[in-house]
């Protein structure tokens, strides 16, 4: 067991909340999280349907080892079909919601329709009704949680919310929890806001009990623990230098995307890096990074608090910013930093701090600053237009703009509809650095053949969380393959997706997998849930889960066309590095991803494929 | 050897370990709601703190309760609450001046950290010795070791 056994089903049309026993079958085939939410997601939505229409559902999932001791445990997904990309997505966040909900007794809620005015659900154990949230429509995430606590006169209750990003449409609003973790892409917070759902409250106290065999849960987990306090990448980079340990090695590798992609290695890479977090600052002496944080149940504390120079430009006259808060994460380090040529760090912390506040995701919005910055120096765009000089390098720019994008002002609208929308807009489509609209993260796939394919093939649109290469073609875990070889790395994407779905679909955290694979979850899956589940048997969750997840988007209208990646990283070669006058090698990978998959050469599952996952 | 549960909060990362490991020994399941130790986030400084009972000597709460129903484990020092002589009355939860004795609904009792009978499940949880169990005569130690190393492996002015 180790599920809760119960959903919520709320109707937001007719303003209904209804218990349901949780559908068992699938949960022991889709397990949790990531792979139950979507089979519920692909089973009761149409595909075709209009993501902002109130047909589309909007689901958050936990896990069966959400809310148990294992290490990481407190993990919960966000399932919905997507605004920005059209496909399915699916947002994981950490913090202590998740797990505070399924101590409150239930694995999932679905969210069906649109409610007629703006309100928020209230979940304390069994009680769980629709509230009034006109008092809260406007506020930021902040303001939500902290009106919230004091409303309900309970500083426990758990708030999982959108900002103002998510009420105006901005295509890549966020849903935040405990003031800074994000369930950040594909645009989930839009969904929330356009079903008029401002923020879910819970407070779960009667816990996660129904353990299969707790003797041998405890013993397996300890032993895990164990392996991620022991291994260099969770033991000590990720709690020291957090994910931003990346930085400087990355830009070495050369495949540190910069100013959209145009060059692969940073100048500036340094100044923005963990290294520079930890240094003293010139201006007062302190560091910006005051300390490292965990989510609940997770023994690695990858997060970063942070504090501001409370003399900088963007924050000098605003002392509400002047506490510590969540800190630079690498992808929006990279994404309001090195994507944008900016290298003033204090800048990126401001910037990332309004993306928590008001609840956009960094990665969508830097580099879409980055196809802005581009265009403005074409000359596409001009001064007038967007409000301010938005040359590359510029942090006045960028913290104009995250102000403007967040409150849907002026060119701040046209930067809430992604890189997509925008480039096509002005006439050059080539220039969004996404696949499926969702832009990249912080590898380039010229550098890093693999990662490539991973984003073209990823079925939440451009993402490296999908089937994070970089472990094995940069970090040797848990082999090391060349970065610049694309032959194999077919087989390798495959793999890693399949894995990561298992991994998601847990209630766990995908950082763990820098030091375990699917052999050290099955033993705490199993001594949770039921001994079938082996190493072999999550790899073939994983694989059905993917597969699902793909029989979706190619209902959806996707088809083999849509596994690409723009121009730039097909035709124009690396300047520089290690990766110098490299392409990626997609043309070449992907049908042998195909056929590594089981699939057609347009990319659908054959019938010895479905029938072999069960589909 | 009398120990004590020693908290270090610069340590704390606020993983919640401490709250689950506490609520398994004594429910059997993970909430930190039913938890004994309790950690605070106080987020504007970023810092974490870990907090429970520092079993008194002169425990307010053993000598408010009206029936007796608290007492000392001579083993541990801890001071334990006997559940079927509490009565529920919640005098102790006023009289403790720390907070950490609290009633609990679903029992009719009140719950207190015993010291899980002298291995302390919260200590063993921890995974950076943010929470301890050390000899109680001697919760100084640490700190005096450091400015030991500090005063005694400085290069000498000479």
């Amino acid at each position: 067991m180790s599920w809760a056994g119960k959903i919520l089903r709320v109707n937001l049309t007719a303003g209904t909340v209804k218990s349901e026993p949780l559908n068992m079958e699938w949960a022991q085939a889709y397990l949790g999280s990531r792979g139950l939410g979507s089979k519920y997601l692909t089973s009761e939505v149409d595909p075709k349907v209009d993501p902002l229409s109130p047909d589309n559902k909007i689901i958050w999932a936990t896990g069966p080892l959400t809310g148990t001791m294992a290490s990481t445990g407190g993990r919960y997904t966000v399932i919905t079909k997507s605004p920005l990309t059209g496909a399915i997505a699916c947002s994981n966040s950490g913090g202590y919601w998740g797990a505070e909900f399924k101590m409150a007794g239930w694995d999932m809620v679905i969210f069906e329709g649109k409610s007629p005015k703006p309100v928020y659900l209230y979940v304390n154990d069994d009680v769980a009704e629709l509230r009034d949230a006109s008092h809260l429509w406007g506020k930021s995430v902040w303001e939500t949680e902290e009106t919230l606590k004091k409303s309900l006169q309970d500083p426990l209750t758990r708030v999982s919310s959108i900002g103002k990003a998510g009420e105006s449409g901005v295509l890549y609003a966020a849903v935040v929890n405990d003031l800074h973790r994000a369930a950040g892409r594909s645009g989930v917070g839009t969904v929330m806001g356009s079903k008029n759902l401002k923020a879910i409250a819970v407070r779960g106290t009667k816990g996660v009990g129904n353990i299969r065999d707790p003797k041998a849960f405890m013993k397996a987990i300890a032993e895990k623990k164990k392996i991620l306090a022991e291994n260099g990448v969770t033991g000590q980079g990720l709690p020291a230098y957090g994910t931003q340990v990346l930085m400087n090695v990355i830009n070495e590798v050369g495949a540190l995307p910069t100013r959209n992609h145009q060059d692969v290695q940073f100048e500036g890479a340094k100044d923005i890096s963990a290294e520079a977090m930890a240094t003293p600052r010139k201006t007062d002496g302190k560091k910006q990074l005051v300390t490292n944080q965990a989510c609940f149940g997770c023994t690695i504390a990858c997060g970063r608090i942070s504090k501001m120079d409370q003399n900088h430009f963007t924050v000098a006259t605003k002392p509400q910013y002047w506490g510590a808060s969540g800190g630079l994460e690498y992808e929006a380090a990279w994404a309001l930093g090195a994507a944008n040529g900016v290298n003033d760090l204090e800048a990126l912390q401001y910037a990332t701090m309004i993306c928590n506040e008001e609840g956009i995701d960094p990665i969508s919005f830097g580099a879409t600053i980055g196809a802005v910055m581009e265009l403005y120096e074409m000359g596409v765009l001009t001064k007038e237009q967007v409000g301010i000089e938005a040359r590359f390098g510029s942090a006045q720019a960028l913290a104009f703009l995250v102000e403007e994008t967040v409150n849907g002002r002026g060119f701040g609208k046209e930067i809430g509809q992604g890189s997509k929308r925008l480039t096509a807009k002005y006439g050059h489509p080539d220039l969004s650095m996404s696949s499926k609209g969702q832009e990249f993260p912080a590898y380039d796939g010229r550098g890093i053949q693999g990662i490539g394919l991973a984003y073209a093939t990823s079925n939440r649109g451009g993402c490296h969380l999908r089937g994070y290469t970089i472990a094995s073609e940069v970090l040797g875990i848990p082999v090391k393959t060349d970065p610049l070889e694309h032959e194999g790395k077919p087989e390798l994407v495959k793999a890693f997706q399949d894995a990561t779905a298992a991994f998601d679909s847990s209630g766990l955290c995908v950082f763990t997998t820098f030091a375990w694979g699917l052999a050290d979850l099955a033993p705490q899956v199993s001594a949770a849930c039921g001994e079938q589940f082996t190493t072999e048997e999550l790899e073939k969750i994983g694989e059905r889960i993917w597969n699902m997840e793909r029989e979706f988007n190619n209902a959806a209208g996707f088809t083999a066309k849509d596994d690409s990646l723009p121009k730039r990283l097909l035709t124009e070669a690396a300047k520089t590095g290690p990766a110098k006058g490299k392409v990626n090698m997609l043309p070449q990978m992907l049908p042998k991803y195909y056929a590594a998959r089981g699939w057609d050469p347009e990319g659908r599952p054959t019938p010895e494929t479905r029938a072999r996952l069960g589909l | 050897m009398q120990k004590v549960l020693h908290i270090n909060a610069d340590k704390c990362t606020g993983c919640l370990q401490c709250e689950m490991a506490c609520s398994f020994e004594n429910y059997g399941t993970y909430a930190t709601a039913k938890s004994r130790i309790k950690v605070f986030d106080f987020h504007h400084t970023g810092k974490k703190v870990p907090y429970t009972c520092t079993q008194c000597d002169e425990a307010w709460c053993l000598h408010a309760c009206p029936v007796e129903a608290i007492t000392v484990d001579k083993e541990t020092g801890a001071k334990v609450v006997n559940e079927t002589t509490c009565v529920g009355c919640k005098v102790c939860t006023i009289a403790c001046p720390f907070g950490t004795i609290n009633y609990v609904a679903d029992t009719g009792k009140v719950q207190k950290c015993d010291l899980c009978g002298g291995e302390p499940a919260c200590a063993e949880a921890c995974p950076t010795g943010a929470i301890t169990f050390i000899d109680a005569n001697w919760t100084g130690l640490g700190k005096m070791a450091q400015w030991a190393d500090k005063l005694g492996n400085q290069p000498s002015a000479a």
